[in-house]
């Protein structure tokens, strides 16, 4: 439950964001470290600790470039606890980590980042001469054989079905994406910042029925660093400490993207509210992932702002997830327009909107909590993030 | 239409993707209490026997869900293509990530029924399924 010894984000920070930046994947790393450690007021010589998720990934190098080790010894860090694994609930698995590495007394001060070039593997794929694999092995091995070869195809198929069971439509989901685009705008980071409307929207290419365009986020090279601190340290600080009051994952059953399994999502939302002193009413502000705008409309309902299946109807018109409405998400564009960071932006965005720090995309109300959630199908992790 | 992703084929699922040589559906089943185990593992997630064995299914179902995919992720797709999940008759607890194939494939609903048919690739017998 809520404690004030709960660890804290001390300070938040980003790379150069784009299409193609060119820069190397250690340096983007090392940038958004510099950045967050300025935002903290904290330096080198404070670090004790390095997270990752997943860590150097050799099958998918784009996906995964820098190894923990290789942060450790660029910047000749002298390090109590590190990890970087990609078997666990969602991207925020880093931070889970770090959490539990600060509540153990193993660090004090650890930098958790996300690194992805993905962007830049799009243009030129012999820059990350990824390993080679066999085949498809595992769940994967009945899914991709069938030309399902993006998630777009995977999460398309839940959305056809909430479509069919629930009556939801284009037009309600567009909301995310309009919403998006109109943030996106206001965010000078952001890859798109021309808002669109729901014509555009409606008459925007089909990449995987329902899904066309408009609901896909878009490939980025990045950096986005995180850096999670024993609660003790708060009071020294440049900033105010933002602390991790919750953060919950569920895997009810099979990692499988295609059986009749509840997405992951809907119970970890539920468990979000088991471990906390809050409530859904509480919440100011959501950044909720939104690498295919269908997940969005899942955490909405999974975290229970409205009943499972009134995910479309909550979306309605779309005053509610807006700036002015009454829980406004994805300020800062999302991965639909401001790239995808892989889970790590929507983090970097609370922190900054609840210290009023978001300039920009800044809202403009005197805000407290703020809830996240990364991940779709088998991937899922929430958490509540509390200015105290 | 370019040469499908090939799954792994390891000794426990080898018999699911050779089966349609005999052209018939099989599905690993826990001999114990019934439950349907795909895709196949050695050991039933309800009972914890480890008495599995393959068994033919009904080669009909329903289309639980589907997506009609228009972008070339790879090249040599023939755009458009369906990719569904169906659920097969008699069998709870599974469905197969599939293409329905044939000439009203894109005419397709989820509730439509579809029927098995096999397309060999090397060795491998992928189900597919066409509108019954």
């Amino acid at each position: 439950m809520s404690s004030k010894s709960d660890p804290i984000i001390s300070g938040v920070g980003q790379s150069a964001v784009g299409k193609f930046v060119d820069r190397a994947p250690l340096l983007l790393t090392i940038d958004a470290i510099k950045d967050a450690l300025d935002n903290a007021g904290l330096t080198i010589a404070d670090i004790d600790g390095v997270a990752s998720w997943p860590g150097r990934l050799e099958t998918a190098l784009e996906m995964g470039p820098v190894g923990c080790d290789e942060v450790i010894d660029a910047l000749g860090l002298k390090v109590t606890w590190y990890n970087g694994a990609i078997e666990t609930a969602a991207q925020f698995g880093a931070i889970a980590e770090a959490v539990s590495a600060i509540r153990s007394g193993w660090a004090r001060h650890i930098v958790v980042y996300r690194t992805v070039t993905q962007g830049s593997a799009r243009k030129k794929p012999e820059l990350f001469p990824s390993a080679k694999v066999q085949g498809v092995s595992g769940a994967m091995a009945h899914i991709i054989p069938y030309y399902a070869l993006s998630a777009a195809n995977w999460v398309a198929q839940y959305a056809s079905r909430h479509f069919h069971e629930y009556g939801t439509t284009r037009e309600q989901l567009g909301q995310i994406a309009i919403n998006a685009r109109r943030n996106g705008a206001l965010n000078p980071k952001a890859i798109f910042r021309e808002p669109i409307t729901l014509d555009d929207y409606m008459s925007a290419r089909m990449i995987s029925s329902p899904l066309c365009l408009f609901d896909c986020d878009t490939l980025s090279d990045s950096s986005t660093v995180i850096i999670v601190s024993a609660a003790e340290t708060g009071p020294d600080l440049k900033n105010v400490p933002i602390r991790i009051d919750a953060i919950s994952q569920a895997l009810p059953g099979r990692y499988t993207w295609d059986q009749p399994v509840e997405p992951a999502c809907y119970p970890t939302g539920r468990r979000l509210w088991e471990l906390t002193d809050y409530s859904v009413k509480d919440v100011d502000i959501g950044q909720l992932y939104d690498g295919f705008s269908f997940l969005t409309l899942q955490w909405i309902e999974a975290l229970g702002f409205c009943p499972v299946g009134e995910g479309g109807r909550y979306l309605e018109g779309g005053h509610r997830i807006s700036r002015e409405g009454e829980f406004p998400i994805n300020t800062n564009g999302g991965q639909i327009a401001a790239g995808r960071t892989h889970a790590f932006g929507y983090v970097r965005e609370a922190v900054r909107q609840l210290r009023g720090q978001a300039e920009e995309t800044q809202i403009d109300r005197d805000m407290k909590v703020a809830v996240t959630g990364a991940g779709g199908g088998p991937l899922s992790m929430a958490m509540l993030l509390v200015r105290d | 239409m370019a040469t499908r992703p090939r799954p792994i084929v390891d000794p426990l699922s080898r018999f699911y993707w050779e089966a349609g040589k005999e052209g018939g559906l099989k599905l690993l089943r826990c001999q114990d209490c019934g439950t349907w185990l795909h895709p196949p593992r050695p050991v039933c997630s309800h009972c914890l026997s480890e008495d599995v064995a393959p068994e033919a299914v009904a080669g009909t179902g329903t289309v639980y869900s589907l997506t009609v995919n228009h972008q070339a992720w790879m090249p040599g797709l023939d755009l458009p293509y369906v990719i569904a999940r169906v659920a097969l008759d008699g069998v709870d607890g599974v469905l197969l990530t599939t293409n329905i194939v044939g000439d009203d494939a894109l005419g397709v609903a989820i509730g439509d029924p579809v029927r098995v048919t096999f397309e060999e690739q090397d060795g491998i017998w992928y189900p597919l399924f066409e509108r019954a």
